[in-house]
């Protein structure tokens, strides 16, 4: 083992380690915000940055080979339909009449 | 044995399709954005989602938890419907807000650490996806 595999293996752990520690984090915001639309936006970090960062640790953990083709294309695909289901998710409770409280007092 | 399999399936598929193309008056996607202009956003949207995921990060962590719901609209000024769909998913992939509804002219946008700067930062975001839309339309 050289330098240069000993320190692809750190940084690829790295961000394994912190994507694990986003998804906690979107877990817990889900537990702890208070109503349906703040838990929409919790579940959104681990969606975004949990998912980015474990795809690219792995991606470093298997090299130049045909896995990581295949992690890139779960990882285009996960950027483009997270948004979208989150959105539709978020259309149906609005077209069903859940109303979102605001903190905005005088602004709406 | 499996090759020519594949052969004979990739030949179906393109047959299949060139007939619906020929059959159909061509409901085609046409995509019109400037590939340079593309890869550059990306890259900067990118930077975008670690910010608001480390300010939103922020607020789940901290004990007092001091978030600011709110519900506002933003107007959006793509032309294509491609266009308008990358600014709605970006404004959802970025923590912080979501898309909820498209109306005329703008999106409805529910944000959980809202500020006044969100208005300014999504109009910035409304003006570089305007931007790689190519005009040849």
């Amino acid at each position: 083992m050289n330098w240069a595999t000993i320190l692809i293996d750190i940084l690829s752990w790295v961000l394994i380690l912190s994507g694990s520690a986003f998804v906690v984090i979107g877990a817990v915001g889900t537990l702890r915000f208070p109503d349906f639309w703040s838990r929409l936006h919790a579940a959104s970090v681990s969606e975004s940055a949990g998912m980015i960062l474990l795809v690219a640790g792995m991606c470093l953990q298997s090299g130049l080979t045909l896995i990581t083709v295949k992690l890139i294309i779960i990882g285009g695909f996960i950027f483009i339909t997270g948004p979208t289901s989150t959105h539709a998710v978020s259309n149906a409770a609005l077209t069903s009449g859940e109303k979102p409280d605001s903190d905005e007092g005088a602004a709406k | 044995m499996i090759i020519g399999f594949g052969i004979i399936s990739a030949m179906i598929s393109v047959y299949v399709v060139r007939r619906m193309d020929n059959a159909a008056d061509a409901d085609r996607l046409e995509v019109n954005l400037g590939v340079f202009a593309t890869i550059a956003y990306w890259a900067w949207l990118m930077v975008e989602i670690a910010k608001a995921n480390w300010a939103v990060t922020k607020l789940i962590l901290s004990p007092s938890m001091p978030i600011n719901r709110h519900m506002f609209r933003i107007p959006y000024t793509q032309k294509t419907d491609l266009g308008q769909a990358i600014f709605a998913n970006s404004i959802t992939l970025t923590p912080g807000t979501i898309s909820v509804e498209v109306e005329e002219g703008e999106f409805l946008i529910h944000a959980v650490g809202y500020s006044e700067d969100d208005l300014d930062a999504l109009a910035d975001m409304d003006r570089r996806v305007t931007a790689i839309e190519k005009d040849s339309i």
